[in-house]
């Protein structure tokens, strides 16, 4: 089931956002058709804002229903800008915050070209809308692979600049002067004759100005508000429990619906009895779906109570029904085979046959669940022929399409109220929708008499599969007898959550970019070298999980190149710097990281490992100090880390990813996996899978190397690094490589 | 029938006895603030006070909140170290997601109520049981400290 969005459709998509990332908008002619387009889209959604200025600012993550609540009014300068009468600028957000900043860092961008003051900045989610909203390097509006900042920032500048210059030409006009007489400051028109008016004056005139074809960006060097500390714009609301999530959606006559799953991958409904679900008080409905069989009932208690009351007989007959032991056999099997050449540099096979030493090593990558804090849901409501949906929606324009399919009406008739996520890493962003769908499903199988709210359990969640995969590699290396390393070969067996998705059209050649990324562009001069990849076959739905291949990838790389600088008498930091001497990013956040971490710690089993890895083009360093015990228990005490992002609109939040990337890779290698047994998920909840906890965070000092490149994400590139850095670090106190994650509680043989 | 009190004011229940305060704080109550995240008390993003102690409200059963005050994060008290925390919060921006952070901030208030001057062990103890995906555990170490050092502050000019 892959909505209405052809593989086509994603190429020419694609296609065309790429080049207008690499040169946003060509010429003078497009940018005035970009401002044109973007002001028609904008006059369907110029939507109140009921904060007064200087009021804690509220995220508006809804339309205002009725007029009371819709406030002063407020006209849009463009499909990105709005202000109002009462002064606010309201910044429209079209990507999903699930954590990492974006409505803070986007707004902030608007802001500094507006020559804004903070206080009256507002923000709201863009609604689905492609033609306007898409992200310039998917070509369809979404979220994800760290993007938001980097494709955003070019437009909203201008989006900004363009805004200003409307109020700037609204107030010339009034005031009969020259525009270039009016100077902007802190949110204040100010003429040279010292006659002064804020925003909000001229709103409403400027809104009708002609957008300038093109308009003048501030030069960084007045930047004001970008590169500072400005504290988050969330951080009220989500202090307070105000924040609304999906979860807190209360549509008048709601159903609250839980679903049961096949609980092997494949499977599908033979048959159900539900009486005993019906006989639950507060339970109104038991319908079949393609998913599975929903329970609708008064309460999310009373679904739950329904839903656990199911009796369900499975047809298995299509399942995946492997064991996670079993899928690694076979994919030991498949790594002798055929495969892709994703790379191939010199002569690797004449390398190794001259070399002094080799070395090789297999690694294992277990499954992983995103195990964001907030199980999906989706509230869906039909009227008159149309649809509401809220949720927090990665890929609007798939969510959209999906649900427009299901619901049997055209996709223009699907409203999608984003709201911000309770966490995501991947998992919101789903080619067939998955959990939006099925709380479509859900509405259709019951004749969209009543809204519907479809609520996950942990359990549902934690077993629903949409894993980052599992993946075996074989890495080979050759040394000279200096010790030099001469060759490098890196062989990944992996599944394509790519392959058979509306995205396929990312796979060239046999190779899917999500599998190999962080492996073929390995950084080190090395003459020859060999990455290739062999698909493999899986029946568990797999997904992109923060940093997507380069978690393996960076982790495979990165302590293999150790093994091999040690095995070649060599230091591992030294030797990096060595084969990165062409690479000025990577070694400026080595040299940055190793300058931060000082001398190493000398006591009793304590080890230093490093780590260096690019993705999303942004690139970072990490350092890990490590303490084993005598029982193999281990702690790691410190962590050194220096990126480089570009510019840093916002050089807090970059610091809060890098922790927060540290924290989230550090429990993914410790102890996080998901193993099947029968094809069956063996962790359902927190219990049996172990995120990182409090106690076991390691103090984390962040230094951002100072940049005037335009900015890259941060939201994924602080997670490849810290697994190599922390497995480094325990090889240099055992002397043994660490190849199968998850590490566990002791490094005790 | 449950009679208790939420957040200071007395209120009753008359449902499935069963059914976890969680269910009854949002649907009922409408008090959204406090989050669904696991069902089992292994997360703590549910975490309210009970008679001042936190307590996973996912797995306490209505019929055990007889007689009990309840406090959410709606209710926390103004002059309180609830408040402190929040202010803490905020200027460490604690925050990403958001979505456990009404959790972490009761047990931190809990916290901060029962020993005012945490060490970090403490901290530790009281907090290890709030999942924080996002991992913004550094920042809410540092905001604990922090609302402690503005609680003896604000001690010792009253005192």
């Amino acid at each position: 089931m892959l909505g209405t969005i052809t593989t086509e459709d994603i190429r020419r998509a694609i296609a065309a956002g790429t080049s207008s990332v690499a040169a946003p908008l060509k010429s003078s002619v497009d940018r005035r058709v970009f401002l044109k387009v973007a002001s028609l889209g904008a006059a369907g959604f110029a939507i109140g804002c009921s904060e007064e200025p200087g009021a804690p600012r509220k995220s508006k993550q809804a339309p205002a229903e009725t007029a009371e609540e819709a406030g002063p009014p407020t006209f849009p300068m463009n499909a990105f800008v709005r202000v109002g009468a009462d002064d606010s600028v309201t910044v429209v957000i079209k990507h999903l915050d699930k954590g990492q900043g974006v409505t803070t860092g986007l707004t902030t961008i608007v802001a500094e070209e507006m020559d804004a003051d903070w206080s009256q900045m507002r923000w709201e989610y863009a609604p689905a809308d492609a033609a306007t909203y898409a992200n310039t390097a998917f070509g369809v509006q979404g979220t994800g692979g760290s993007t938001s900042i980097a494709v955003s920032w070019e437009q909203l500048r201008k989006a900004g600049a363009a805004a200003k210059a409307m109020l700037v030409a609204a107030a010339a006009a009034a005031w009969e002067v020259a525009p270039a007489e009016i100077g902007v400051a802190s949110g204040k028109l100010i003429h040279a004759s010292g006659k002064e008016a804020s925003f909000g004056e001229f709103a409403e005139r400027a809104g009708a100005m002609e957008p300038p074809a093109e308009p003048t960006l501030k030069s960084p060097q007045n930047f004001k508000l970008i590169g500072s500390d400005l504290p988050r714009i969330d951080s009220p609301e989500k202090t307070t429990g105000e924040a609304q999530y999906t979860i807190d959606v209360e549509r008048p006559g709601m159903l609250h619906a839980v679903v049961a799953h096949p609980p092997k991958f494949g499977g599908k409904v033979a048959s159900f009895d539900a009486k005993a679900a019906k006989k639950v008080k507060g339970v109104v409905n038991v319908v079949e779906i393609p998913r599975g069989v929903a329970v609708l009932a008064k309460s999310f208690w009373a679904a739950k109570q329904g839903r656990d009351a199911l009796a369900v007989e499975w047809d298995f007959s299509e399942a995946e029904t492997r064991s996670t032991e079993q899928m690694f056999a076979d994919f030991k099997e498949l790594s002798k085979g055929e495969a892709a050449t994703a790379r191939s540099d010199g002569d690797v096979e004449a390398a190794f046959a001259d070399a002094d030493t080799i070395i090789q090593r297999t690694y294992e990558f277990p499954f992983l669940n995103h195990a964001q804090m907030e199980p999906l849901n989706a509230v869906v409501e039909m009227k008159d022929g149309a649809a509401e949906i809220w949720t927090a929606s990665q890929l609007p324009t798939v969510d959209q399409q999906v649900t427009a399919q299901i619901l049997g009406v055209a996709p223009e008739k699907v409203t999608i109220h984003t709201l911000s996520a309770g966490g995501s890493f991947g998992r919101r962003a789903v080619p067939d929708s998955d959990f939006v769908a099925e709380a479509a499903m859900i509405v259709k199988a019951t004749g969209g008499k009543t809204p519907v709210k479809l609520q996950w359990t942990r359990e549902d969640d934690m077993t629903s599969g949409r894993y980052r995969p599992i993946s075996y590699h074989v890495m080979k290396g050759a040394l000279n007898a200096e010790g030099d390393i001469t060759a490098w070969s890196h062989r990944i067996v992996a599944p394509s959550f790519i392959k058979g998705s509306a995205f396929e059209a990312l796979i060239q050649d046999g190779i899917d970019g999500t599998a190999v990324e962080g492996a073929r562009g390995l950084p080190y001069a090395i003459a020859n070298m060999n990455v290739d990849l062999s698909i493999a076959d899986m029946g568990v739905p797999l997904l992109w999980w923060r940093s997507v291949g380069h978690t393996q990838n960076g982790y495979a790389t990165e302590t293999f190149f150790d093994e091999l600088a040690v095995a070649g008498g060599k230091d591992p930091a030294e030797l990096r710097k060595t084969l990165l001497a062409e690479h000025p990013r990577h070694l400026g956040v080595l040299n940055k990281a190793l300058s931060m971490a000082g001398k190493a710690p000398s006591g009793a089993g304590a080890g230093r490992g490093v780590a260096v890895h690019e993705s999303f083009s942004s690139f970072v360093a990490q350092i890990a100090d490590v303490t084993v015990a005598d029982d193999g228990s281990y702690t790691v005490d410190k962590v050194y880390c220096a990126v480089d992002c570009g510019l840093a609109i916002n050089p807090d939040v970059v610091k809060a990813q890098m922790e927060g990337g540290i924290g989230f890779g550090l429990g993914a290698i410790m102890r996080e996996e998901i193993t099947l047994a029968e094809g069956e998920p063996q962790q359902s909840n927190y219990d049996a899978y172990l995120p990182l906890r409090m106690d076991e965070m390691p103090d984390v000092e962040v230094a951002i190397i100072p940049s005037s490149e335009a900015p890259t994400g941060v939201g994924e590139p602080g997670v490849p690094p810290i697994g190599p850095a922390v497995a480094n670090a325990l090889r240099d106190v055992t002397g043994r490589s660490i190849t199968k994650l998850p590490i566990g509680d002791s490094v005790a043989v | 029938m449950v009679a208790f009190t939420l957040n200071g004011s007395k209120t009753s229940y008359d449902g499935d006895p069963d059914m976890p305060l969680l269910w009854y704080v949002r649907e009922q109550a409408g008090l959204t603030g406090t989050k669904f995240g696991c069902g089992v008390a292994q997360c703590g993003a549910c975490t309210v006070h009970m008679d001042g102690v936190p307590v996973r409200s996912c797995s306490m059963p209505m019929a055990a909140v007889e007689g009990a005050s309840v406090t959410t994060i709606e209710g926390l008290d103004p002059e309180g170290p609830g408040k402190a925390v929040q202010d803490a919060w905020r200027k460490f921006d604690v925050v990403q997601c958001g979505y456990c952070q009404s959790g972490q901030i009761m047990s931190a208030a809990a916290l901060l109520a029962e020993t005012p001057q945490p060490t970090d062990e403490d901290i530790d103890a009281a907090m290890t049981g709030n999942l924080c995906r996002c991992a913004t555990y550094q920042r809410i170490r540092a905001a604990i400290h922090a609302a402690a050092k503005a609680g003896d502050a604000e001690t010792s000019e009253r005192g």
